[in-house]
């Protein structure tokens, strides 16, 4: 079809410096007919009724990811039963918090804004998951359930939004600013576009180590962000050094076509995020992010790619939120037919359906994991209800690493050690 | 400028060389004089870059023109040849983006060096400055420090019109989490880009541009790849008794030249280089304007809520008792800066204006 958008094909067939030897010579990993990052097929047309545009054709690489999941679904290599709990439990406690903090919320135990992942857990288990304690996360400020995926325990994010000491920030960062070092999880950005440089820096960071530092680092970063933050400057800026640096990095857009009450289609002049990525010199991939087994095949590739040295991977995640922008949003711009669509994609209950059809875990089995998610956020919520609010003295704390502000001195400790140092003001 | 060529006793003497120092600092200054060594303040960062990066390999510099073309005021010139690309990184016309990159690798405990072409280009990576590198360990509650130095020339040039000649030091010390230094001298340039460079909380530093050509002696201490001066202290370059005069960055050599032009009219001014904007050396200017009852602000930015006007609050709570005359405030004309020479000359602060000021605030004069 001979649209604007021929242009699509073009581009899914940019070559990938060094990855093309590989996918030769690596027939198992990657059968070659369908390696979705490179893919040559034509692709079929996606009529979904939502693009009233004047696009025609929606081209997409959905059609090339679902081939190499389907053939891997015929041999059932796919996905171990192990794996397939791990990743139900992790979306199931994604769903269970939000909801539990939605009605925190409404009851007023928590504040300010909160935004809520409900519908988009696909994203967040199919690419963290993935990731080793070492590897860093940032996200936006709906970034409560990347923070649990990635291992902070749901007490400390709970305690964190209830504004409790005992929270993951001390009670001091908030819905939006979730940090934790332990689990690399830089944060928590209200800014949108603000944690892209911010990711591009920790990925130029493990490069560093590489190159500079000669220590043995293989650790990648996830940026994820919305669609909206793909209309922003900074989004471009990193795009282009981070193809150039070649950095570890992943881009994650999860496009769930709406920035506040601004729809996607609105905003965008060209509403396929994923070419962007191609554009700057780095392979951009189009993923159904309903279907937490197909992100998890992006996922896969893109952050092996990161290891192996080969540079950035654009992925667009097409996912949904099923509730407002935030608890303050009526959400009122958003089509009731829409929103049934997806909530018929919900990826919870997809990946319920093909553990149990499979045979790969039964009804009582996922039941008993519902149940114990169930008992871990009540927990954290009656944990965060009993801890106490931060004492007087923490207001000031924290805004310096350096406990009085006076710097460093010549023998490398802080100079307000130094008794001698604070006798008298200034040198003549 | 014969405040510098005082010793300094720099801190406390926990270093081997604190008897010599205290010893040296008994003997006239003058001995010293002949023996001490020039050095203009471009001369001054660069070697405090280069003996910063040799000593710890975690040290890198990011910015636009900063490699091959060897710096834009070639501050940075030398230290790509023998650094590497990797450590001395030119970057696209991006300051949103290198910034943030900046901040994400200091998250990590890299020590980052951005350079700013001037500061006026920070306001398109202002968000990050502040709101990624300031806020950050307070958001993390001390889980993560950002140690990074966004430097680069600030304040107003020669004739390079209003985008180009805005002071930022007001903007950046307003905000908590931000440490704000602004040297003087070579040896200030020095002491406070090592001091910065080694600090585990972000730095602004604001250079000068019309400073970097400037020679100033520096001590033979000031030369020694372990010298660095503490934060959050100022220096008094002149002591006096009449007036006190604060000042920093070019604006202390203005204000070094009205002390002398004072001197001849009888009245003895003490004049303070902040050198630290955040945090403010509150107890050298109160107890200066205690000893001397009068104070004189002087800065190169818009007056309404700049440096002068924290200074000036800052004596009023805790000084009030001692002040015999009000505050004076000399700072930059309340409009964006012309370009025609004599306007721009009218729109900064000259040595007669703070001349007629402090005299002024000795009542000799209306």
């Amino acid at each position: 079809m001979a649209t604007a958008f021929s242009a699509a094909k073009l581009t899914s067939t940019f070559p990938l410096r060094g990855s093309h030897d590989d996918r030769l010579s690596d027939p198992i990993r990657f059968p070659t007919t369908s390696s979705f990052l490179r893919s040559s097929r034509k692709f079929a047309l996606n009529s979904s009724p939502r693009l009233n545009h004047a696009i025609s054709g929606r081209r997409s690489a959905v059609v090339a990811v679902s081939e190499v999941v389907k053939e891997k679904k015929m041999k059932n290599n796919l996905l171990t039963k192990e794996e397939g709990l791990e990743l139900y439990e992790d979306m199931v406690l994604g769903r269970a918090f939000e909801d539990m903090c939605a009605q925190m919320y409404y009851r007023g135990k928590m504040f300010g804004f909160v935004h809520l992942y409900n519908g988009q857990e696909a994203v967040s288990t199919g690419f963290i998951k993935l990731l080793t304690q070492s590897d860093s996360v940032v996200s936006t400020y709906r970034d409560h359930v990347h923070a649990l995926s990635k291992g902070v325990p749901a007490r400390a994010v709970m305690s964190e939004l209830f504004g409790k000491t005992t929270g993951c920030c001390r009670g001091q960062g908030g819905s939006m600013h979730m940090f934790s070092k332990e689990h690399n999880v830089l944060g928590g950005f209200a800014f949108i576009g603000e944690g892209i440089p911010v990711a591009t820096g920790a990925a130029f960071t493990s490069r560093y180590k590489r190159d500079v530092l000669k220590e043995n680092c293989e650790d990648v970063t996830v940026a994820f962000f919305g669609d909206g933050t793909c209309n922003n400057g900074q989004f471009y800026e990193c795009l282009n050094m981070a193809a150039l640096w070649k950095l570890p990095i992943i881009f994650v857009v999860e496009n769930n076509l709406w920035a506040i009450g601004m729809s996607h289609l609105r905003a965008t002049s060209d509403p396929e995020i994923w070419k962007k990525g191609p554009a700057f010199g780095m392979p951009g991939v189009h993923v159904d992010g309903m279907d937490v087994l197909k992100v998890r095949e992006v996922a896969k590739e893109a952050v092996t790619r990161a290891r192996r040295g080969e540079g950035p991977t654009l992925v667009e995640c097409e996912t949904y939120r099923f509730r407002g922008h935030s608890l303050a949003d009526p959400d009122e711009l958003r089509d009731a037919a829409e929103k049934a669509k997806y909530a018929a994609r919900d990826p919870i209950t997809a990946l319920k359906k093909y553990m149990i059809e499979n045979k790969m875990a039964s009804e009582a089995e996922l039941k008993s994991i519902e149940k114990k998610i169930d008992e871990v956020v009540e927990d954290a919520v009656e944990f965060a209800d009993a801890s106490p609010q931060p004492a007087r003295s923490q207001l000031l704390e924290n805004v310096f690493a350096d406990p009085k502000g006076f710097g460093i001195g010549p023998d490398g400790r802080y100079r307000c050690e130094d008794p001698k140092f604070t006798q008298g003001t200034a040198h003549v | 400028m014969w405040g510098i060529l005082r010793r300094s006793i720099v801190d406390g003497g926990f270093s081997a060389t604190s008897l010599r120092r205290v010893r040296s600092a008994l003997v006239s200054s003058r001995s010293y004089a002949a023996a001490a060594k020039e050095m203009s303040v471009r001369d001054a960062l660069n070697s405090a870059l280069d003996e910063e990066m040799s000593a710890d390999p975690k040290v890198f510099i990011m910015g636009e023109e900063v490699g091959q073309y060897q710096g834009a005021y070639k501050i940075t010139k030398g230290l790509l040849e023998k650094y590497g690309p990797e450590r001395v990184c030119d970057t696209p016309i991006t300051e949103a983006g290198f910034a943030g990159i900046g901040v994400g690798a200091a998250y990590y405990g890299l020590k980052p060096v951005v350079e700013f072409m001037t500061f006026n280009f920070s306001m398109q990576a202002i968000d990050h400055i502040i709101n990624s590198a300031a806020k950050s360990n307070y958001m993390s509650a001390g889980q993560i420090a950002v140690p990074i130095v966004f430097r680069g020339p600030n304040g107003a040039a020669a004739g390079v019109g209003a985008q180009h000649s805005q002071c930022y030091a007001a903007w950046y010390a307003s905000c908590p989490g931000l440490k704000v230094l602004s040297p003087y001298s070579s040896e200030d340039a020095r002491g406070l880009l090592k001091a910065a460079i080694r600090d585990p909380d972000p730095v602004v530093f604001l250079e000068n541009e019309l400073l970097y050509g400037e020679s100033f002696p520096v001590s033979e201490e000031a030369l020694d790849s372990s010298f660095c001066l503490p934060i959050g202290k100022a220096k008094i370059e002149r002591e006096g008794k009449d007036v006190t005069i604060t000042a920093f960055s070019k604006m202390v050599g203005l204000a070094l030249k009205a002390a002398e032009m004072l001197s001849k009219e009888g009245i003895n001014a003490e004049v303070i280089n902040l050198r630290s904007i955040r945090p403010l050396d509150r107890a050298t200017v109160n107890a200066s304007v205690r000893k001397t009852n009068r104070l004189v602000t002087v800065e190169e930015g818009f007056p309404q809520h700049g440096v002068g006007a924290e200074i000036c609050t800052s004596v009023v709570e805790e000084s009030f008792g001692y002040l015999d005359a009000p505050i004076e405030r000399i700072s930059g004309a309340d409009v964006p800066m012309p370009y025609a020479a004599n306007l721009e000359r009218m729109a900064v602060p000259q040595a007669e204006d703070i001349v007629r000021a402090a005299k002024r605030a000795c009542f000799r004069s209306k």
